[in-house]
């Protein structure tokens, strides 16, 4: 079984010292060793920001697509191969902005692929645009005068999309942040992981302090019930989506490939491509 | 005895026009005819006028015909937007309930045959199409039997009772229209048929039985006109065959989607028009930046922007040869036939990983939906390709990475798929190194961009160019692409019957352009016409641009939302100087 050290890569990071992603990097490996999984397969799956460079500091078969379309691509690698464990990761802009159609519908379709959001609550890679994740007021590059659009609760958006998994999580809580990503990848079905990863060029107001000091951890609330629809949306709306810990949970709805009829359990990239003869002159048999 | 005809059927959207049609032209294939159908229709379900055109033949042709022989209208406004199209001594067939009138100076013989009530007094208006198609296969003389075969298929799943009613629908109507006519129109009798069996499909069922035949087995789409039908028709099959289509929330997702299982292995297309195509363009440059097979399809329609979204255009031929930024590798194959569709949808997936490349088919709508016959497609033909790829990696030290994008002497690299030990490698659209990792090397990123640009440099698809060249130094080449091949033909034929050496090339590599192929024959000719559904000859261009001899080239543009006839392309060419 593959150690942790095994899903490392010899590629330095670009990202600036103290990024929160680093830690989100280290989470990823261990929680890849911690369910038993061997590098190869291993599909990470990345978006365009600092964060999406993650899929090339992960030994594991990595494609870094397009801005805002992890997730798309994620669903494919995982309809083409079923038996492929799927982690698509990416920035809050890459999915909440320009990629947030794709989020919600990801989140419909309930595909088991794992989705961890790197959420700085800015544009890093462009160097410090607002993001749907700032917060109002929040002055930067392109909101000079702070931010005049609400703020996006990606959360409250999963639950009401009808999500089966819903995590948030805070970059420098390893612990918790590894023991969710296990969680998700042993869900069978789409888990979304939101975590709080700080940004430390460019936001200067969501540093880690400010999460140490404003997040409440879900673990403090042993009565609480993650299988309760309900009540995750209300926690969420009490904390003002500043919360970390499994907040909901649905193990009842099957993943997509498991509804979709006809799917066989082994991957559609190991079945035979030719047709037979037989089944070629049934279909053209049709159009006579 | 006749050897062709045509027959149109017009009345109002969702009142049956095409299950008539369909019925119709299949009892017609049955009997062996040779078939050509041209669509008319609007973006509303409901209402506005629509119309379906047969053309039937003894011998094979591709072509709307000029004239019409028979209408069929279920209300006044099909005669008099259709009738101009009569041919004089044609017929007409239209319901009494309106009273139905010819247009002044119209030369016909009208049948008022109650159609309406017929239906109704057996049930139901709806079965009123039933009765006017038995009325006009009757005309013909055509054997009732077949037809009612026809009909047994069409209704049969919905139990006998109905069947048996629309075949009593169809014996009425039939009989109604012999009392007027005094039997069948002895002037209208095809000759027999060659007997031949064929298939009677539209460009998109085929490209879709090609995908099936190719080995695709996913599809990722959002649906849009003319596009749909492929989506539609491999979401009825691919269950069989282990695979589904996925309806996604865009065309980037679409084509993102397909881009993520190819690279995991698994043959994917997606299809659409110009308004989703437009959505892609991001999309095929990560397909050609990462080396990702991708197979798309665009049916063109009109455009730009919604344009007119269920009329003839071919109109983006630029998109697909420049569309995307920077530069790529692509391949752009026009089916030329309905044969083609599919043949050419083997070979794009073929292509799309022998060359690692996204590779983009382009129809127009008139190819896309325009229902036809199609010679018995061959078994034996169909081959899947794989290009480099690779079941298995060598071992290689611990952590090292699999050389995806090795610098290969002729560009293409091996390819290995997720899930395979010593596999691992990494992909990105930024630019890379042999590993596939990010690099901005100067040197680095030269090689790169002669590895990828360079892979298509000696690309000749089958067919690159269809070639109708009889003559050494003729005084008109005519050249086209998509739909349009079987109306030049036509032309042609009439240009050669009165003395005019003419050539005909159909253009079917449309990217990279296949200028050495084309050259001997644009040199030899005297004067060459480029025919093409587009306001600003974006075909010409090309040839212009690659192959030279500006001089010589003229065109002939529509972009009026309709298909050319054989007629215009024949004017066009006598007039042309
Ligand atoms: C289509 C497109 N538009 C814009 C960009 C430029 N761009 C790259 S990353 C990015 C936003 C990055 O923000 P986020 O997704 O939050 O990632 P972060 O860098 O903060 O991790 C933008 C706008 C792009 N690459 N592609
Ligand atoms: S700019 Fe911000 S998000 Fe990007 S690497 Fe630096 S700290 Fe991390
Ligand atoms: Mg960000």
């Amino acid at each position: 079984m593959a150690t942790f050290k095994e899903f490392r890569n010899n590629v330095k990071p670009n990202w600036c010292p103290g990024c929160g992603d680093f830690s989100i990097q280290a989470a990823i490996q261990r929680a890849a060793a911690n369910v038993g999984l061997e590098p190869e397969n291993l599909a990470v799956v990345s978006g365009i920001g600092c964060s999406g460079r993650i899929s090339g500091y992960i030994h594991a078969y990595g494609l870094h697509g397009i801005h805002g379309r992890a997730l798309p691509i994620a669903q494919g690698v995982k309809l083409a191969n079923r038996e492929l464990t799927v982690v698509a990761s990416g920035g809050d802009g890459d999915g909440f902005a320009i990629g947030m159609g794709h989020t919600v519908h990801a989140i419909r379709r309930n595909m088991d692929i794992t989705y961890i959001v790197m959420d700085n609550q800015i544009y890093g890679l462009t160097k410090g645009q607002t993001s749907p994740r700032s917060a109002e007021g929040f002055k930067t590059k392109s909101t000079p005068e702070g931010s005049i659009e609400s703020v996006l609760s990606p959360l409250e958006i999963a639950m009401s999309a009808g999500a089966t998994f819903v995590a948030q999580s805070f970059s420098s809580d390893l612990k918790q942040l590894t023991a969710l990503i296990e969680a998700g990848i042993n869900h069978k079905g789409f888990s979304l992981i939101n975590v709080f990863s700080p940004c430390v060029t460019f936001n200067k107001v969501n540093t880690y302090d400010w999460f140490k000091e404003n997040i409440v951890k879900l673990e403090e609330f042993p009565d609480y019930d993650p299988t309760n629809r309900i009540a995750a949306m209300t926690k969420i709306m009490e904390t003002g989506g500043l919360l970390t810990g499994l907040i909901y949970h649905n193990q009842t709805r099957k993943p997509y490939e498991e509804l979709v009829s006809g799917f066989r359990p082994e991957g559609l990239a190991k079945q035979e491509l030719q047709l037979s003869r037989d089944e070629f002159e049934q279909l053209t048999a049709e159009f006579k | 005895m006749i050897s062709q005809l045509s027959w149109k059927i017009g009345g109002q959207q969702g009142e049956g026009v095409e299950s008539t049609d369909r019925i119709f032209s299949t009892a017609l294939n049955r009997l062996g005819y040779y078939l050509y159908g041209y669509r008319h229709f609007s973006s509303r379900i409901k209402g506005g006028h629509t119309n379906n055109k047969i053309r039937i033949s003894t011998t094979p042709m591709r072509a709307i015909s000029d004239d019409l022989d028979i209408l069929v209208a279920f209300d006044q406004e099909s005669i008099d937007l259709n009738a101009h199209e009569l041919r004089s001594g044609g017929v007409v067939v239209a319901d009494a309930k309106f009273n139905p009138t010819l247009p002044e100076g119209i030369d016909a013989r009208l049948f008022a045959v109650p159609i309406t009530s017929i239906a109704e007094e057996l049930g139901t208006s709806l079965m009123k199409n039933m009765v006017a198609s038995g009325a006009s296969w009757a005309l013909l003389g055509l054997p009732l039997e077949v037809f009612n075969k026809a009909v047994e298929e069409e209704f049969g799943r919905k139990g006998a009772a109905i069947v048996e009613k629309n075949v009593e629908a169809v014996k009425r109507g039939s009989e109604y229209v012999l009392e007027l006519a005094g039997g069948p129109l002895e002037d209208f009798r095809l000759e027999e048929a060659d007997g031949k069996q064929k298939l009677f499909a539209i460009g998109n069922e085929n490209i879709g039985l090609g995908c099936i035949a190719a080995g695709c087995r996913l599809m990722s789409a959002y649906p849009i006109t003319p596009a749909s039908e492929i989506m539609e028709y491999l979401i009825k099959k691919l269950p069989k065959f282990g695979g589904t289509v996925v309806q996604t929330e865009d065309e980037i997702a679409a084509a993102t989607m397909a881009i993520g299982a190819n690279y995991a292995g698994v043959r994917t297309m997606t299809a659409s028009a110009g308004p989703g195509l437009s959505l892609m363009m991001e999309a095929i440059g990560l397909a050609g930046m990462t080396e990702t097979p991708l197979v798309i399809v665009d049916t063109q329609r009109g455009g730009p922007s919604t344009g007119l979204p269920t009329k003839q255009e071919q109109s983006d031929l630029n998109a697909m040869v420049y569309g995307t930024h920077g530069e790529i590798p692509k391949i752009v194959i026009a089916p030329a036939s309905i044969e083609d569709c599919f043949y050419d949808t083997v070979e794009a997936f073929n292509l799309s990983e022998q060359y690692q490349v996204p590779v983009i088919i382009m129809t127009d709508l008139q190819l896309s939906l325009g229902k036809q016959s199609c010679e018995e497609l061959d078994y034996d033909q169909i081959r899947i390709e794989r290009g480099k790829l690779v079941k298995e990696a060598p071992e290689i030290e611990e952590k090292a990475l699999f050389q995806r994008y090795e610098l290969t002497a002729d560009g293409v690299s091996p390819r290995v798929l997720p899930g395979v030990k010593h596999g691992i490698h990494h992909v990105t659209g930024v630019e890379h190194d042999e590993t596939g990792r990010p690099s901005e090397n100067a040197r680095n990123r030269q090689l790169m961009m002669d590895k990828r640009l360079g892979k298509l440099a000696k690309l000749e698809i089958r067919d690159a160019l269809r070639v109708d060249a009889p003559h050494e130094a003729p005084e008109l080449l005519i050249i086209g692409m998509g739909s349009t091949g079987g109306t030049i033909d036509e032309a042609r034929a009439r240009l050669e019957k009165g003395g005019r050496k003419t050539n005909h090339i159909t253009i079917r590599q449309i990217h990279p352009f296949p200028t050495d192929l084309l050259t001997p024959y644009l040199e030899r000719a005297e004067r060459v016409l480029v025919i093409e559904n587009n306001a600003t000859a974006q075909l010409a261009n090309q040839i212009k641009m690659h192959a030279g001899h500006g001089e010589k080239i003229r065109n002939l543009l529509k972009y009026d939302g309709t298909p050319f006839l054989p007629s215009e392309v024949y004017q066009a060419c006598k007039e042309l100087n």
